[in-house]
């Protein structure tokens, strides 16, 4: 645009600067109020490793305990149970475990350290609910005839087999997250610590 | 004159001089010319203005006894829990007010869809309606979120797990969804940093910009005029006073008959209110009785009647595309439904407006959309099966179908001659 | 076009079966039997309140179903000191996780909670209660048949007898109680119908009040549809 008799460029440079100064003002108070939503130094360090003891927890059980506020199951599976793991990967949408959704020690056939003992966030990778336990076998479970045992979310219906990884053809995309976690002793895990920490 | 009249008249003009009072009534009420052919369906407009009256006040009457706070009483239970028990047992009449505000959201989206279905009936959202039409969806989207937000406060399990769930859908969102659910829940997990801002949202950010809203709906509603069950233009018929010859002033005509309308509804919510308060699980979940618990999702979870057929949209989609997950999919389709009613005045290609005078192809994609519309309600309640979720799967493709071909059977469509003057039928 | 909206209307009811049913046993009425409530006040506060609180339900709100103060200060008030203070309990809530698994839920709305479409909370209370058998796979050595690996041993065996699951899953009283079928199942309803009351005390009068309201609406409505006549007769 030019300067000619209907536009003063004098009083055009002034309001062009005033305006980018306004902008530069609107933009430099947002990003503190922006930022203010984001979780605060507490909730930041609210993330303490949390320990189970597992010398009660018998073949076939299944405890849940808290960490960051989310459910951590820790499962002691039985030799059946195990061997189910092996006859059903062609139902998963992931069966080795590719994606990122476990640390290394745990990217294995059981998704676990020991090979008994699973330890899982038990929040659904599609919208977050936690899923009900289906341990029953075939069609006593509900679910189908030759159900193995594993997970069922109520939320949108995706189900889990007993490693935590997620059926084919069901709206969670990953298996479950496995947390990192070591042994202290035999008994006694500790969630949300691993060695190289 | 009586001497008392005249005190009054002086400070009317007092007033006037300084604020448009009688201007604006004349303007707005007795001034407002409005088509004399309204039926039933032109009372929704006005009663979801009530309700928002009704939670208005209920609102500030039950944010004075409410906490939000997410943390755990002597008793081991959540506070913001504890205190709406609070509200509904030791603060005097806090049961009805709470039950008022409960019910009334819920009649706020009957109302609102009865009235979003009258403007497709008698296309009120046509030229020269396109922005109160618009104003009018984004009513919409802020109810749906004001609703969201408010159904956390009692921190029960469905809110938590609801809450859980709606956060999420934005964490679908490639590359910055993580982020984004992580900024607008402030913590790593639904808490009490949620439930703070939601109150917030809730009392004071939504209402602002809904009040906001709904004056500018009025506005641009005075501006063009209401349209009428015929769709006919009332203006284009005047008498020598430049009175639309089919027009009532809206004072006193329909302010004595939307008082009928009030009073009728009125009713109807006291049934609710007085006699079945939850409304058989759906106007209060059964397993909101049950405070958040993080470690366990209830066996049975489903959204409050009036999200269901976005939530049954949004679980349809179950494949995959372009390399992107099926769930990102499924909430681009849960957002492109509610935001595609919007695009009506221009998809929209008929000659006449009023379906009246439409022929039979927009009856019977408007049918099928209605139909459509039930079913995926109505599956959204309900847990999902195999069948059920290829009867989602078309009910879905029926309701975008609908909008997407508009502009094609709208204007195929074989339509009766509208008539000149408005009529009573 | 009616009759086309009624179709659509009722079409997905016709289209679907209900879901998963569960049996309730319907649990009888009594919000109006004074007598039955303050018995089940009475077993409520003997039986239920060692364990399970009800923090949200003041001891003098017993009014409702016509205790007085000093009747609640003389039978009923073991966990509290005063007659305006909550039916609290001394149980610490950890303590409670270590014995039972999981800390026994509060009791003062669980008959709301326990609604669900194949009954109201009373049914579901009434089942369950009434429901307890012989497992010898659950560590208490009970089971019952609406809450599968309850938590809870059954409080009422001496009553009640025991109970084991046929291979019908029906269940058999195999040992009787010291109360007949009969009695148990009254004093299961008095129980249960105090945890209704407790659950929303206001319930009866909010129905009351409902009745005036409507009455009120009604007389309201012929003079606002007269007054609505009046205005529109000159309208054609």
């Amino acid at each position: 645009m030019s300067c000619d008799d209907k536009v003063d460029c004098g009083r055009r440079r002034l309001l062009v600067a005033t305006a980018a100064a306004g902008g530069v003002a609107g933009v430099a108070v947002a990003v503190p109020f922006v930022t203010s939503m984001l979780p605060s130094e507490r909730a930041k360090a609210a993330g303490a490793p949390v320990e189970v003891d597992i010398s009660t927890l018998g073949p076939g059980q299944m405890t849940t305990v808290e960490w960051r506020g989310k459910p951590v199951w820790v499962i002691n599976r039985t030799k059946e149970q195990l061997e189910s793991l092996k006859k059903i990967g062609d139902k998963l949408a992931d069966p080795k475990s590719e994606k990122n959704m476990q640390p290394e020690y745990a990217k294995n056939e059981t998704r676990s350290i020991k090979p008994e003992i699973l330890v899982a966030v038990g929040l659904c990778t599609h919208l977050g609910c936690s899923p009900t336990e289906k341990f029953k076998t075939g069609a006593e479970s509900g679910i189908e005839a030759d159900w193995p045992g594993g997970f069922f979310c109520p939320c949108h219906g995706s189900t889990f087999d007993l490693a935590g990884r997620v059926y084919k053809g069901k709206p969670a995309p990953d298996n479950l997250e496995i947390p990192p976690h070591m042994y202290l002793g035999d008994a006694r895990i500790v969630i949300g610590e691993d060695k190289k920490a | 004159m009586s001497k008392m009249t005249a005190v009054l008249q002086g400070t009317l003009n007092w007033v006037d001089e300084r604020f448009p009072l009688t201007s604006f009534w004349k303007d707005h009420l007795v001034g407002y010319y409005a088509p004399k052919n309204f039926n039933f369906w032109y009372l929704f407009g006005s009663l979801a203005m009530l309700v928002l009256g009704i939670q208005f006040v209920t609102g500030i009457l039950l944010t004075m006894h409410f906490k939000p706070d997410a943390s755990l009483n002597a008793s081991g239970v959540p506070v913001s829990f504890a205190s709406v028990e609070y509200i509904m047992r030791d603060v005097p009449w806090g049961w009805l007010i709470r039950y008022m505000h409960s019910t009334g959201a819920s009649f706020f989206f009957a109302a609102v869809y009865l009235h979003i279905f009258r403007g497709m009936l008698y296309g009120s959202y046509r030229k020269p309606r396109e922005l109160i039409w618009v104003f009018g969806m984004l009513i919409f989207f802020l109810l749906m979120a004001e609703a969201f937000f408010g159904y956390l406060l009692p921190w029960g399990q469905m809110s938590f797990w609801g809450a859980q769930v709606i956060v999420n859908l934005f964490s679908t969102i490639p590359l910055i969804g993580e982020d984004l659910s992580l900024w607008l829940r402030g913590d790593y997990v639904v808490g009490d940093a949620t439930l703070n801002r939601f109150f917030a949202f809730h009392v004071i950010a939504v209402p602002l910009v809904l009040l906001g809203l709904v004056v500018a709906h009025l506005i641009a509603l005075h501006q063009v005029g209401s349209n009428n069950p015929d769709g006919i233009e009332i203006k284009k018929n005047k008498d020598a006073n430049g009175i639309p010859l089919d027009g009532i002033p809206f004072h006193p005509y329909y302010t004595v008959k939307d008082i009928v309308g009030v009073v009728v509804f009125l009713m109807v919510f006291s049934v609710i209110i007085f006699f079945m308060p939850e409304f058989g699980g759906y106007f209060l979940e059964y397993n909101n009785f049950f405070p958040a618990d993080p470690m366990v999702t209830p066996a049975h979870i489903a959204p409050v009647w009036y999200f269901t057929p976005y939530y049954s949209i949004l679980r349809a989609v179950t494949y995959p595309l372009f390399g992107i997950d099926a769930k990102f999919w499924g909430v681009m389709a849960m957002g492109a439904a509610t935001m595609v009613i919007a695009l009506l005045p221009w998809l929209d290609r008929s000659p006449v407006k009023s379906i009246r005078y439409r022929g039979p192809l927009y009856k019977g994609f408007l049918a099928a959309f209605i139909a459509s519309f039930l079913i995926l309600g109505y599956l959204g309640t309900m847990g999902q099966t195999p069948v059920r979720t290829i009867v989602a799967q078309i009910c879905s493709m029926i309701y975008f179908a609908f909008f997407l071909l508009m502009p094609i059977y709208s204007s195929l469509d074989k339509c009766q001659p509208e008539p000149d003057r408005v009529t009573s039928k | 076009m009616k009759k086309f909206l009624a179709a659509i209307l009722f079409a997905p009811l016709l289209t679907f079966a209900a879901g998963i049913e569960l049996h309730l046993d319907r649990a009888p009425d009594k919000s109006n039997d004074m007598a039955a409530l303050q018995n089940g006040a009475k077993i409520f506060v003997n039986y239920c309140l060692n364990c399970h609180s009800a923090s949200y339900m003041r001891y003098n709100r017993l009014r409702d179903i016509g205790l007085s103060d000093t009747q609640v200060k003389e039978n009923l008030l073991f966990t509290a000191e005063k007659v305006g203070e909550p039916m609290k309990i001394a149980m610490q809530r950890a303590d409670a996780k270590i014995w039972f698994g999981v800390p026994p839920p509060d009791l003062t709305i669980i008959a709301r909670a326990r609604a669900s479409q194949s009954g109201s909370g009373a049914d579901w209370l009434y089942t369950y209660l009434r429901g307890f058998y012989r497992d010898e796979n659950r560590p208490t050595g009970w089971n019952n048949v609406v809450f599968e690996n309850v938590g809870m041993p059954h409080v009422f065996w001496e009553l009640q007898g025991d109970q084991v699951m046929g291979a019908d899953h029906t269940l058999k009283l195999v040992k009787p109680g010291k109360l007949k079928p009969q009695e148990f199942d009254a004093m299961a309803g008095d129980l249960v119908a105090y945890l209704k009351y407790m659950g929303e005390p206001v319930a009866e009068f909010r129905k009351r009040l409902g009745v005036i309201v409507l009455i009120f609406l009604a007389v309201t409505f012929v003079f606002a549809y007269a007054l609505k006549r009046e205005y529109w007769k000159d309208i054609h």
